[in-house]
């Protein structure tokens, strides 16, 4: 029989499809891939919340407000959800938000382009979350238990998100001319990155392997990625939208859609720093943060003085 | 007068406090001190806007002549605004958003217990959700005004400064004007009048339990009833009004 605590008992469970649960042995690199993964993925939710954020002020109708702000609210909430998964896994959230000021942690990518309008919270909701929830879906059955039933909660309340997106590019495009402009527009812009949110092809993905064989991952960039596209093309001709690349093509045999081959420049050049608001999103992360400060140090100062009166007085 | 007018008048201002507020609040949307207070605001904002839209439909109904709760909140001229001068202040520090919440949900709290008994149906049955929910606002901005007021030097100082500076907008809650008088020989308004007294004593009560010191009342600020705002309101219509404005023809 194996060693509870060896690597190979831990590899059987995962083999047998079990869940691994927070006091259950795991080896260092399984702890270290998780924490990375699922703090990368509550800051996204965070950093996230600014570009949609932009808009909450400029929303055109009573209704489109109410759903935007409860979209964002839902954001914020996955974010506190994955922090608490992260938490399970023996970091704390002041640390995890120290790694992602520093620039230690990175958030998903796509949050470095620009809202510029209102067509863009349509696509973010279709594009951006579409490509989440296929990530996501997929994630569901990752092997750590706390991650995986936070992402069976985050994907309902994703699959809203992209429906709601998508009702803005449909009512956009229905709309008068400069609607349909805006709605073009959007779509050129967030086509590309979209795809990119998927990651490197998987020759290139340097994390892969290891998450594979741990179950963390349970399939593929590029599968995930082919999946996306595949379900997104039609969507968008069904509603008069152009996807920006003239190689489409559907190939009868397999059923999936091939495209031009995506500009990996760009998508290395914003990772590592260079996007159109990296320094924007972290830099009002940390201000606003800062500009906290002294509220979290009233919290604890209050906290602190009422347990020590109720200790006196016990 | 008739009941009529005066109805979508009085609707109007309970919709336009909404709105506003609403607005001011989902400004602060990823601006919050923690996570858990960013959700918090802008969850109190959305209460905000539903309810804005409940009233301003309500208004648009009575007026009766094609326009939709969308016109009314985004068409209007800033002087056909009737929020009160309060809820369109900024969003300041966190203990200036918190003052302004303590001010107007202790108001609302009292406001709409009381309109709950309106006569109108209509206005009886929003209010009684937004009973509800002005109940969780007020209990949010209670328990903040306290831990600041009480917890460090540094936040017991922005309090009281916060407590100060929008106290001025304070007196405006409780005027009566002939709309509201009207409305209430008809058993339709709420007397402001009684409510005052209650306002000041919750208000003091959770301000000395916050270590604070109750404002002496001074001059107070009005306007709103007749549609003069401060410069604030200006601002937010135009970022709010943006899109509606610039395309017309254009349905969201």
């Amino acid at each position: 029989m194996h060693n509870e605590h060896s690597d190979a008992h831990f590899q059987l469970r995962i083999d047998n499809g079990e869940h691994i649960e927070p006091k259950d042995y795991m080896p260092e690199g399984y702890r270290k891939h998780l924490i990375r993964q699922i703090s990368q993925h509550a800051h996204s939710e965070v950093i996230g919340m600014q570009p949609e954020g932009n808009w909450i002020t400029r929303a055109p109708s009573l209704r489109s407000k109410q759903i935007l702000l409860a979209k964002i609210q839902d954001e914020g909430g996955h974010g506190l959800y994955l922090y608490s998964a992260a938490e399970t896994l023996g970091v704390s959230r002041s640390e995890l938000i120290e790694q992602l000021q520093s620039g230690k942690a990175k958030y998903s990518s796509i949050f470095n382009y620009p809202a510029l309008n209102w067509a863009d919270i349509g696509a973010i909701g279709w594009l951006v979350d579409g490509a989440a929830i296929v990530n996501q879906v997929s994630l569901q059955r990752t092997s750590y238990g706390p991650y995986s039933r936070g992402m069976v909660r985050i994907c309902k309340e994703e699959s809203f998100h992209q429906r709601q997106g998508y009702e803005i590019m449909a009512k956009m495009m229905k709309g008068t001319k400069e609607q349909q402009d805006m709605a073009q527009d959007a779509m050129n812009r967030w086509w590309w990155p979209a795809l990119m949110m998927f990651g490197p092809h998987d020759t290139d993905s340097p994390h892969s392997s290891d998450a594979v064989k741990w179950k963390i991952k349970r399939e593929t960039n590029d599968e995930l990625r082919q999946k996306f596209i595949d379900k997104t093309i039609p969507q968008a001709e069904l509603i008069g939208l152009k996807v920006p690349d003239n190689n489409i093509q559907l190939d009868e045999k397999t059923g999936h859609y091939t495209i031009s081959e995506i500009n990996w420049d760009e998508f290395y050049r914003v990772i590592s720093g260079h996007g159109p608001c990296n320094k924007q999103r972290l830099d009002h992360h940390i201000k606003y943060h800062e500009e906290g400060a002294w509220v979290r140090e009233a919290a604890e100062a209050y906290k602190q003085k009422h347990l020590k009166k109720e200790l006196e007085t016990a | 007068m008739t009941t009529k007018e005066a109805t979508y008048t009085y609707a109007l201002r309970l919709g336009d406090d909404a709105l506003i507020l609403g607005h001011r609040l989902s400004e602060l949307c990823s601006r919050g001190p923690i996570l858990e207070e960013d959700l918090a605001l802008t969850n109190i904002s959305l209460d905000m806007i539903g309810r804005a839209q409940a009233l301003l439909k309500y208004a648009a109904d009575t007026e009766n002549n094609g326009n939709t709760e969308d016109d009314i909140a985004y068409r209007r001229a800033e002087n056909h605004y009737y929020n009160h001068l309060l809820v369109e202040q900024p969003n300041g520090d966190f203990a200036h958003t918190i003052a302004r919440q303590l001010l107007i949900s202790v108001f609302e709290y009292l406001f709409y217990t009381e309109l709950e008994k309106s006569r109108d149906e209509n206005l009886s049955a929003i209010a009684k959700k937004v009973t509800k929910e002005v109940k969780y606002h007020m209990q949010h901005a209670i328990d903040w005004t306290i831990r600041l007021g009480d917890g460090t030097n540094e936040s017991h100082k922005r309090m009281q400064t916060a407590i100060n500076d929008m106290w001025m907008y304070s007196g405006e809650l409780f005027e009566m004007d002939e709309v509201d008088q009207y409305l209430f020989r008809e058993g339709v308004a709420v007397d402001l009048i009684p409510l005052k007294a209650h306002w000041q004593n919750r208000i003091q009560t959770v301000l000395t339990k916050a270590t604070l010191v109750t404002p002496e009342d001074g001059y107070m600020q009005t306007g709103s009833k007749k549609g003069v705002h401060s410069e604030n309101l200006g601002h937010i219509l135009s970022e709010m009004q943006y899109l509606q404005r610039s395309y017309p023809d254009a349905k969201w």
